[in-house]
This record gives structure tokens, sequence and C-alpha cells, in this order.
């Protein structure tokens, strides 16, 4: 492989996990936008969505694609029900866990988002230790399960040296789409011109007929089900899940949200395409066991000089 | 302001709590002559009191202060290794223990003034990323630069702790419980110092008000990177005291984020800016961790019950139990269980109808 072979077959992988860390980075920057809270449990969340998404495979008795096919269809329930069942979590920690500390001083729902993250984190080493088929790696709780291979691994441009699979057209043909929908709902719906509303001033919103806690709920919603959907095509792209990857990803979708300005949509998408794009060049250029310094390194450096993001709102904090 | 500290520091439990936990650490190692060797706790108590030092630093800087820390396990690996690398017999230094221990608070103060210079000045959320980020960058190096940390494999044998020319290791378990303690119990009275000081209670004025505070003349920047310093202090001696209790430095993975979260439970379920709180926090949630689990384990352990099954297993069971402390706590009693009384005051002033704020649920109809 030539040098500018390297660089652009690093940019595709690097791209396409981008796209996945800017669906979770959402539902951490939407949710702080309009609640100020850092949803910690996020990323747990987004792992509860993979171990559901092997589940429902077994259950459905998904296999590899046959000849000639590039997918098993079977992933589209897959991307009809992982998003709902992250979506009803989120909400339903959302009503149990954060709803009553809406008044309470701003660590006490951080901490609390903690203590969810830690009970999904459980929830995914007993899910991963039930005696099921489709841990074909064995049930030890804490063991990473492969994820069975719906997507061919052939490489759609033939004997080039660069490596384009269907995973990487995948995962964009799932994301694109989605990020357009957040687009409009949040710029030309009615729904988004409330949610836009109490992220700037919930009481104002209140006054003028909105009901907060709905559009609050809405926000958990989306969200979780940007995080379910991330579930199942990092899943489908990377091929192995672990109970504890919630902590790992969603570090980096976190990252990601943060260095593009927390509470900006468009900035969680470049912060994440960006983490990507870094994390994949770190492994190609530097040592795969520095990417992780690397990329807090980076964090650093940015806030540093842009201490709101990239694209986040320089304005001075509510007092 | 005066007045203000002396309502922080009221008469009545809050104050003397600290005093009466320590008090009853140091007659455990009695009561271990006439119990049975099955409920003997003093050996298991160790790893209360060091985490109670690594509460401590943490409660400087989150509980006085307000600034979440999430990166304390990194503070805590530092202070391990410098002791390490101080005082292993593979390295030229050989300080032994107390020239380590001080060693590591060096190196535990330098690391918060090199983390904090940069990213103090960010705002609460972000700050919290960044020493969490902090936190990961620190294991991740220990772990990759194995020609100095021997990664994975951690440095050992570390050496005993000494006082005054008698050692104190694991074979004299009785001296080194009363040296731990009797560290904790110099850390406990520095910190009740401190949080009356004039330090103090800049720190507190910053988490209470930070614009009021500049208002008042005070330099924030300057004050939260003190705390940050002492915080970083207070965590890299508890690192140090941990490896001279084990012996070894342990693997990098060790001083990982669940570490960090270990720490801020026992901060929040003691009482976030009470020093009897934070001593109280590290008994239940380290008794639970290190005491309750292993004896627990051993129990089922021993009468066959711990089967094929994921669910049968007590360890299992952590992260949930600490999960569900940790909501549970915010959700019924986020002052903690041993609160501070300035804190507790704070968080029940919507309550007493004192609350000036207006408040997202104050529009409701």
């Amino acid at each position: 492989m030539t040098n500018s072979e390297v660089l652009v077959q690093q940019l595709i992988i690097g791209l396409s996990n981008g796209m996945i860390i800017a669906l979770i980075a959402l539902g951490y920057t939407m949710v702080y936008g309009i609640v100020e809270l850092i949803n910690f449990s996020h990323g747990d969340l987004f792992m509860l969505g993979t171990f559901l998404a092997l589940t429902v495979v077994g259950a459905l008795g998904l296999g590899e694609p046959l000849d000639g096919q590039v997918i098993t269809w079977g992933v589209i329930p897959l991307l009809i029900i992982v998003p709902v069942f992250c979506a009803a979590v989120n909400w339903t920690a959302d009503r149990l866990a954060y709803r009553p500390l809406r008044n309470a001083p701003r660590l006490a729902p951080l901490v609390s988002a903690i203590g969810v993250s830690f009970v999904y984190m459980n929830i995914g080493l007993f899910w991963g230790g039930l005696p099921m088929e489709v841990f074909n790696m064995g049930t030890a709780p804490a063991a990473p399960k492969d994820f069975t291979a719906l997507v061919s691994y052939d490489n759609l441009l033939g004997d080039s040296n660069i490596t384009l699979t269907a995973k990487e057209v995948l995962v964009f043909a799932v994301t694109t789409p989605l990020l357009m929908a957040l687009t409009v709902m949040v710029k030309y719906t009615r729904l988004g011109r409330a949610m836009r509303a109490v992220a700037q001033e919930p009481t104002a919103a209140r006054l003028v007929g909105i009901h907060v806690d709905s559009v609050i709920g809405v926000a958990f919603i989306l969200g979780g089900a940007l995080a379910g959907f991330a579930s199942v095509i990092y899943a489908l792209y990377n091929n192995t899940i672990y109970f504890q990857m919630g902590f790992r990803v969603g570090m980096d979708a976190f990252t990601a949200a943060v260095l593009g300005g927390i509470g900006s949509l468009p900035g969680a998408v470049l912060g994440g395409i960006l983490i990507g794009v870094i994390r994949a060049f770190s492994d190609q250029y530097i040592a795969t066991e520095w990417t992780n310094v690397v990329v807090f390194a980076v964090l650093i450096l940015a806030l540093f000089f842009r201490p709101s993001g990239l694209l986040g709102s320089t304005a001075a904090e509510k007092v | 302001m005066a007045a203000g500290a002396r309502t922080g520091a009221g008469p009545g439990l809050y104050t003397q709590a600290h005093w009466l936990i320590l008090g009853i650490a140091a007659l455990l190692p009695i009561a271990d002559l006439v119990l049975p060797q099955s409920l003997q706790v003093a050996g298991l108590v160790r790893p209360i009191l060091i985490f109670a030092v690594l509460g401590m630093g943490l409660n400087v800087v989150t509980g006085f202060t307000g600034l979440l820390n999430l990166g304390v396990a990194a503070f805590m690996a530092i202070g391990v290794y410098t002791y390490a690398i101080l005082t292993c017999d593979i390295y030229p230094f050989q300080w032994g223990f107390w020239g380590g221990l001080a060693g590591a608070m060096v190196s535990g103060m330098v690391a918060g003034l090199l983390l904090g210079l940069p990213t103090l000045r960010l705002r609460g959320d972000y700050l919290a990323i960044v020493t969490l980020g902090f936190g990961e960058m620190v294991q991740d190096s220990l772990k990759n630069l194995d020609a100095i940390t021997k990664g994975t494999q951690g440095i050992n044998p570390l050496p005993p702790p000494t006082f005054l020319g008698y050692a104190a290791s694991q074979e004299q378990p009785l001296r080194l419980y009363y040296l731990l303690l009797g560290i904790l119990a110099v850390v406990v009275l520095l910190t009740r110092n401190l949080e009356n000081s004039r330090a103090g209670r800049t720190f507190i004025s910053i988490r209470e008000d930070e614009l009021a505070a500049k208002c008042m003349g005070i330099n924030p920047m300057k004050a939260k990177l003190l705390a940050f310093v002492i915080g970083a202090c207070l965590c890299s001696t508890s690192g140090a005291l941990w490896g001279a209790n084990l012996g070894s430095s342990g693997e990098p993975g060790n001083y990982d984020f669940q570490l960090s979260v270990l720490a801020l439970c026992i901060v929040i379920v003691g009482g976030m800016g009470s020093v009897g709180g934070v001593l109280l926090g590290s008994v239940v949630m380290m008794g639970f961790n290190s005491i309750i689990l292993v004896k627990l384990t051993a129990f089922l352990t021993q009468r066959g019950l711990i089967g094929e099954s994921v669910f049968t297993s007590p360890a299992n069971w952590k992260y949930l139990v600490f999960g569900l402390a940790l909501i549970l706590m915010m959700r019924f009693r986020p002052e903690g269980l041993l609160p501070s009384r300035r804190v507790q005051s704070e968080l029940h002033e919507i309550d007493s109808g004192l609350s000036a704020k207006p408040r997202v649920e104050d529009a409701k109809p």
C-alpha cells in the first residue's frame, strides 16, 4: 500500500467509527443542552443495546449473508427493536432517577447518572452470563462476545488496495438519514422549537405553555433511540461486544460532545467525526496503546484554547 | 465569614463523629483478641483506613470546593508508582518508607498543579470530563511505559513501612494497622483545621457561589488550584500507603475509573464536605467491598453454594449495589449519612422556603 492509500483507508475507518460515535454523542449533548446533566449512563445504555441486538439475532436465528448477498435482511428488525428498547430504558431512567432531582444541586443528578451507569453495567454482566447459544465464546459473564457477521466482509472496490465493505456503507446509510431527520426535526417542527425553547430558558418556556417535562422526556427518548441505532451498527461494524464497552465507547462519545461544544448538535457530530479520525490516525501513525492518551491530550488542548468546545456557545454561565 | 464557618462546625455529632470513628478503629485490634477467627476484621480494615485518606483528598476538591474530580485514581496511581520507584530495590533510590511517602506527596502535588493550571478555568462539567480523561491517560501511560513501570506486572517487592526504626510489615499487622491509623488521624486533624482556616472558607465560598466569592475579593483560580493541589497530595499519599500496605504497586489497571467512582461514593455516601462523613463513607463502602463481599464469598464457597450461574457469586452484584446506593442516596439523602451542617442547610433551603433562585418546578401551576 502506498502512503496515500494508507491515509484513505484510515480515513474510511475513522469516518465510519466517527459517525457511530457522533450518534452516541448526540444523546449526551441533547440531554445536556436541555437539563444540563451529563448523562453518564448513556454509554452503558448503548452497551445494553448491543446485548439486546445479539439476543435478537439468536432469537430470530439470523446468520451470515447467503452467497451473492452482502447483508442479511434480518438487520431491519434489529434496527427497529433495539432503538425502541433503548429509548424506553432511557426514558424510564429519567422518570425514576433524574426527574425527581430536577431541583437538586447540579452534582446530584450527575451522581445519580453514575449510579444508573453502574446498574446498567451490572445488568450487562448478568446478561453476558446467561446460558445463550449466541454467546459462542462461552458464557463467562465478563468475556467478550462475538457478534454474528450479518454483513459481508467482501471488498466492494474489487482488487483495489483500499478496502470498502458493505459494513462501511451500512454505517453511512443508517447514520446520514438519522442526522438529517434530527436536524429537520429540531429546526422546523413544533417539537423541535419547544426543545430549543426549553434548552434556552425552562421557566419562560413553561410560561408560554410548553410542557417542559414532556419535552425533556422526548430528549431522553430521542437520545436513547440514537444510542440504539448506534448499538446495532457498532455491533455489525466491529463484531465484538463486552459488558464494559459502554464506558470505553461512552468516553469517546462524551469527549466528542465536549470537544464539539456540549449542547450543540452540529458540534456533537463534528466532535464524533474528529474523534473517530484521530483514533484511526493515532492507531496507524503513533501506536494503538497510546490512542486513548492522544485523544484526551487533544481534548485538553482543544479546551485550553476554546474552553466551550469547537462549536459551543461562549456565553457566560447562567448565574 | 467567621460566623459562616461556625455554622459549618457547630456543636453536636458532626464535630465529634470523626474522633468517635477513629476511636472505634483504634479499639478493633483489641476486640480481635477475644473474637473467634472468622469474625476478626482488623486485617481487613486497613483498606478502609487507606481509602479514607483518598476520600479526604477528594473531599477537599469536591466536598469543600465543589469541583467534580473524576480522576482521583490517577493521583493514587501516581502516589503508588512514585513510592514504588523511590523504595523498590530494583531502582537506585531506595529512600525507605518516609522518603518514598514524601516523594509521593510531592509528585502528587506536581501532577495536581500540572493538570490544574490549564484546566481549572473550565466550567464544572468540562472539568469533570478532563479529570476523567486524565485518569485514563495516567493509567494507559503507566501501562505503556513498561521500561520504567514494569507494565502490567507492577513493581514489587516494596519494603514495609518503618516507624522509629521498627518495621511494620504484613507479618506485624498490628504495627502496620496502628501506623496507618496514626497517619489517617493526622490527615483528619489537618483536614478539619483546613476546613476552618481562611483557605478552607475560601474553598467553601467558591462552592457556594463563585461569582459572589470573586466579588468579595477572592481569586477563584488561585483558591481552586490550592484545593486541587492539596487534594492531589492527599490522594497520592493514600497511593503510597496502599503500595506500602500491599508490598506491591499492583497493576496500572487497578487504578481505573471504577476506583475513582468508589472514592466518589465514599465522599457522597458519607456526606460531601464532612470529614466525619468521609470516614463513615469509607467504612460503609469499603466495608462492603473488602469485608462483607469477601466474607460472604468465603462463606458461600465453603458451603458449595456458588454454582455455574452468574447470579450466585456475590462479587457479580457489586456494581448493582454501588449503583443503587448512589441513586437512592441522591434521591432520599443527598447530604450523605453524616452531613456537614452547611451542606445540609443548603440542600434543604427549598423546604424552608429560603430559595431565592427561580427553579423549573416553581413555575408549575
